[in-house]
């Protein structure tokens, strides 16, 4: 079976991202890694994660197609422009690494953590969710059809279950 | 420092004279929307309402959707200072077909001219901002072509610039306080996109 996350990569692929928008993520890098690589994509590294909503807005209105990267705790940093998926109406992808779940070894993560799905799901995005690797391909093959044929704002919570649980060499 | 002496509408139409089809323009919300209504609105204009800070990254979106075309971004003071880091990261892109123009009155118009970050220190306990200056924060980012205009005998080179000049092009443009007339486009945030998109690729 392939990694879960080439599974990630292929997707993007066979749904014609060109553009892709990220903060540094571990649970990301290996997805990251294969966009920089590729010449049919432009990475774009952002200083917060506010940014890709209207960077995906702009893509769009120039008929391009694009998926925001990010952490549960950035999904906070979106929030207001997160409207623009509304009030434009254009399609809107976005995975997200969760941190702040149960397991969690950081105080800090679990705010945001466990806020992630109910404000994303008070901004109108349709949210879906996956802790298993085989169902990885799948979940975010779904999710991309809702966004670019759908033309609904969607986001895939990728469980800290799937990603492994961030220890800092604690048991 | 001189007060400022340039007037933002006919400046903004002077910009957008003659805007054809390879000119795609996006404005922030409150003034800029109005004034680039005032100089004639147009199915490639996309004039925000609200998402204050979003100026700059979509227009960086948007410029690598179309390479071929020139993607102006025509905003205030206050909406790039919400979203000041994007300056970062167009400069690590470097988009060669971005050109931003920020209007500085260096007064949050919308909400009744109060001062903003770019008014000067020490200028009344109700009137004081903190000097920032806008031009040297996006050269601070990375942006190598920036510049700050004050004076009628630099717009046509400002025009040009704005226009023509390979990006990423930063213009500050130091406006007068002024009251005028609301100019509003269609409101409908997907139907100004529909009318672009349908313009720019011919479908929705």
């Amino acid at each position: 079976m392939n990694d879960w996350r080439d599974d990630i990569f292929q997707v993007l692929q066979d749904h014609d991202i060109k553009q892709v928008y990220h903060v540094p993520d571990a649970g990301h890098s290996k997805v990251i890694e294969a966009c920089q690589k590729s010449n049919a994509i432009r990475t774009m590294a952002l200083t917060t994660e506010e940014e890709g909503i209207p960077l995906a807005a702009g893509a769009w209105l120039g008929g391009q197609r694009s998926v925001l990267l990010m952490q549960s705790s950035g999904v906070g940093n979106t929030i207001n422009l997160m409207g623009m998926t509304k009030t434009l109406r254009f399609p809107f992808l976005t995975l997200i690494t969760m941190r702040g779940e149960l397991g969690e070894f950081n105080s800090w993560q679990y705010p945001m953590g466990q806020g992630t799905q109910k404000v994303l799901e008070a901004m109108g995005v349709l949210v879906t969710s996956v802790d298993k690797a085989e169902d990885v391909k799948t979940t975010v093959d779904h999710a991309a059809r809702s966004a670019f044929n759908g033309g609904q704002a969607v986001a895939v919570l990728l469980r800290q279950k799937l990603i492994g649980i961030k220890s800092f060499g604690k048991k | 420092m001189s007060k400022a002496t340039l007037q933002r509408r006919p400046l903004v139409k002077k910009i957008l004279e003659g805007a054809d089809d390879n000119l795609l323009v996006i404005a922030g919300l409150g003034s800029s929307n109005w004034d680039i209504t005032a100089a004639g609105d147009r199915p490639l204009n996309m004039p925000l309402w609200g998402s204050m800070g979003a100026t700059v990254p979509m227009g960086l979106g948007l410029a690598f959707a179309q390479p071929t075309k020139r993607v102006l971004v025509i905003t205030g003071d206050a909406d790039l200072m919400m979203t000041v880091s994007a300056l970062a990261t167009v400069a690590a892109q470097q988009p060669d077909n971005l050109a931003i123009c920020v209007l500085d009155n260096e007064k949050f118009g919308e909400t009744g001219n109060q001062a903003s970050h770019t008014s000067p220190r020490n200028n009344g306990p109700t009137d004081s901002g903190a000097g920032t200056d806008l031009a040297m924060i996006a050269k601070g980012c990375g942006i190598a072509d920036t510049g700050t205009v004050r004076e009628q005998a630099e717009v046509a080179q400002l025009v040009k610039d704005l226009r023509t000049k390979k990006g990423p092009v930063f213009r500050l443009v130091k406006v007068m306080v002024e009251k005028l007339e609301f100019v509003m486009p269609p409101q409908d945030g997907a139907h100004l996109k529909d009318r672009f998109r349908t313009a720019l690729l011919g479908s929705t």
